[in-house]
């Protein structure tokens, strides 16, 4: 409760003042400094339409601190995790140039928005401090964007279309047939849509409607009534966070039959989404059921810690702790700026899939296996967490990992 | 053709219309009659739907939808005696501070308790299915919406336009000192008031639960429109706030039919039209305390 002065009346005041939205009020969770640890930064946005994937983000990154921790930390020291809540591009931009002049965190790791996501990344280019990204999807992120130390656990867009749109074909799902899709209206899901356009249509698909549903939209029953009138052979979702979970309900509710689909997808929003009303495809970077043994073994220490399983956001956090702890112990060193070049140097990394993965020098992207799922029968279920079967893992074994990764059109240039 | 799709837009509208007038009538009853802007009435539409999650299991939905509203216009008479009717004769500013706090309590609460993630929650499976009139489409559950919707404004009318109790609290609005020089203390009827302005923000979040994500933060997200609601049907209007509620919806879904992006802005857009043409909102009523 070091902190607890922070919430003062006139922080009240302030914030009244200048909001005319409600902004959640986030503490600091700081831990007293020691000399003997290294302290990490974890930043990502725990409240707003995002908060339900920022928790899980939370959940995931302290159970890999704990296991480190338990089993000796890294070099002898603990790992000491300073945690904050990322609200916006600004509030994270300046979060993390404090975490990292106040706070001398050796890396950060976190957040979910792109847009905040670039805003850290600048900065980490800036004061050359490794940035993993365990949730923004944006490909300009690893196009345009892209710096020698902001890296990427979490899939870009087109990754996640190519590995949903593999079973769509296969599914016969896109040559011939008319879509219809509904686009987040904001950076992430224009630049979803676009790489999901042009996936459907190289691939023989064509969409007969396309519109944009602005952010705060909780009622979706107008754009329903204009799906069942263009009488489209698919329906796909680029929406975002609690978005899915209204869509999802209220399309169960239309009792609307078209088949679904969705490029964007993390699991919390469709647990959300209540029984009988999830229907669908859906890509995933990971989801609870991958059947390998490092990763039951994270879904039940996960599941004994928290009283459920992870989600796909918790597996990017862990993750991403994870490889720098191993890291620093190849190192024998914690130093930051040495950080970067092993990773670009391709070390791989067991990341609870069947093949490891790493990073490629070109954009920082973690190369990497995906996978696609399908919306199970609510009679089917055994329990409120059974909510899909897994259709299997993109790239097949003999693939090689690199076919999913975003295209290596030069849009990348790394400085020094 | 399209003047078919047109006409099913229009009345999805007034369906939808329904949506909004459940959310925003009680903050237009709070506001009419107690003078409290309350920024918190997003909070209980929230705490109402979270008892509708934790309830139902127990009650069926049944259950919890009379159960629910009538806990949260419990606590709607606590928040009352604590904490409005210090408000009632200060400057506005103060209680709009006083339900800004009270909703970001309430948000953080709901987060430390059920967590951030949405909850799972259903239209119960007696209540799905679709009606069809000729090719439109109405889900079972909206028509009861519907429904509830009407009984609700229905019942307040009677309350506040047909019985002692609305005519004590109607004059207490125009003149306190009157209603008290008359012998009759106004506290108990405001408590009432505000019991009934909350609990109809919980009989919101019962009724919407079913179909709309149930999170901390599902407050804050329909409280805006709420608002716009209140302001373009008219302070201290109790039919100017249904008139504006069907309008919303119509407007809505005929944008949402032209011009997708621009659905949410659309009431915004609708709301500086009307205040432009009648700064007091469509049937706004001259009220003494506000000028």
């Amino acid at each position: 409760m070091a902190h607890s002065d922070d919430l003062t009346r006139r922080t009240l005041l302030k914030g009244a003042a200048s909001a005319t939205a409600l902004v959640g009020l986030g503490m600091p969770a700081i831990v007293k400094a020691q000399s003997d640890v290294i302290r990490i930064g974890h930043l990502t946005p725990i409240t707003g339409f995002l908060g339900p994937l920022g928790e899980f983000a939370q959940m995931g990154v302290k159970l890999a601190a704990e296991e480190i921790n338990a089993a000796g930390g890294v070099l002898g020291r603990k790992i000491e995790l300073v945690i904050e809540d990322s609200v916006n591009p600004q509030t994270a931009s300046a979060k993390a140039e404090r975490l990292i002049e106040r706070d001398k965190v050796a890396m950060i790791i976190g957040e979910i928005s792109s847009a905040s996501a670039l805003a850290i990344g600048q900065v980490a280019y800036r004061t050359k401090t490794v940035f993993i990204n365990t949730g923004a999807n944006s490909d300009a992120l690893r196009g345009a964007s892209c710096n020698p130390f902001m890296f990427h656990i979490e899939a870009a867009n087109s990754m996640m279309v190519t590995a949903v749109g593999t079973y769509l074909k296969n599914e016969n799902m896109i040559k011939g047939k008319k879509w219809y899709s509904l686009t987040a209206d904001y950076a992430f899901g224009h630049d979803l849509f676009r790489v999901a356009k042009k996936f459907v249509t190289e691939n023989g698909g064509e969409f007969i409607g396309e519109d944009l549903v602005p952010t705060d939209a909780t009622d979706f029953s107008p754009y329903l009534l204009k799906i069942r009138q263009a009488q489209p052979d698919i329906v796909a979702s680029n929406l975002a966070g609690n978005q899915i979970t209204n869509f999802i309900k209220q399309y169960a509710e239309y009792g609307l039959q078209f088949p679904i689909t969705g490029f964007g997808f993390d699991t919390a929003v469709a647990w959300g989404a209540g029984k009988g009303n999830f229907s669908g495809i859906w890509p995933l970077i990971w989801h609870h059921m991958v059947d390998t043994p490092s990763s039951k073994k994270f879904v039940d220490a996960f599941t004994k810690k928290y009283g459920k399983p992870p989600e796909n956001q918790s597996w990017g956090d862990y993750n991403s702790l994870k490889i720098v702890a191993q890291s620093f112990t190849e190192m024998k060193s914690a130093d930051p700026q040495k950080l970067a070049e092993h990773l670009r140097k391709g070390a791989k990394f067991d990341v609870l899939k069947s093949r490891e993965g790493y990073f490629r020098a070109y954009d920082n992207q973690m190369v990497q296996e995906m996978y696609a799922v399908r919306a199970k029968d609510s009679d089917k279920m055994k329990d409120q967490w059974d909510i899909y079967d897994p259709l299997g893992t993109v790239p097949g074994p003999n693939e090689d990992l690199e076919v999913l990764a975003p295209p290596k059109d030069g849009t990348c240039k790394m400085q020094a | 053709m399209a003047f078919v799709f047109l006409l099913e837009q229009v009345l999805n509208g007034l369906l939808v219309g329904a949506y909004y007038l459940l959310i925003a009538l009680g903050l237009s009853l709070i506001f009419s009659l107690g003078g409290i802007v309350n920024l918190s009435h997003g909070a209980f539409y929230a705490i109402g739907a979270y008892l509708a999650v934790t309830l139902t299991p127990r009650l069926g939905f049944a259950g919890a939808f009379v159960a629910s509203p009538l806990l949260v216009a419990l606590l709607g008479v606590v928040i009352e005696r604590l904490f409005f009717r210090r408000f009632y004769r200060s400057d506005p500013i103060l209680s709009l501070l006083l339900t800004f706090g009270l909703a970001m309590i309430i948000e953080q609460s709901l987060r430390m308790i059920f967590g951030a993630a949405p909850l799972p929650f259903s239209i119960p499976s007696a209540l799905r299915g679709q009606v069809f009139l000729g090719n439109f489409i109405y889900p079972r559950y909206r028509l009861i919406i519907f429904g509830v919707a009407l009984a609700a404004v229905i019942a307040t009318w009677l309350l506040v336009y047909r019985t002692a109790f609305g005519r004590v609290v109607r004059a207490g609005v125009q003149n306190p000192d009157m209603v008290g020089a008359l012998g009759i203390s106004l506290q108990p009827y405001m408590t009432a008031v505000a019991a009934l302005g909350i609990g109809l923000a919980g009989l919101a979040g019962v009724l919407l639960a079913p179909i709309s994500g149930v999170h901390p933060a599902m407050g804050a997200e329909i409280l805006t429109a709420a608002f716009v609601v209140v302001v373009i049907g008219g302070l201290g209007s109790f039919w100017g706030v249904i008139a504006a509620a069907a309008l919303v919806g119509v407007v809505r879904g005929l944008t949402i039919y032209f011009f997708p992006p621009a659905g949410e802005a659309s009431m915004y857009l609708l709301m500086a039209l009307v205040l432009l043409l009648r700064p007091r909102g469509l049937l706004g009523e001259r009220i003494q305390k506000f000028e």
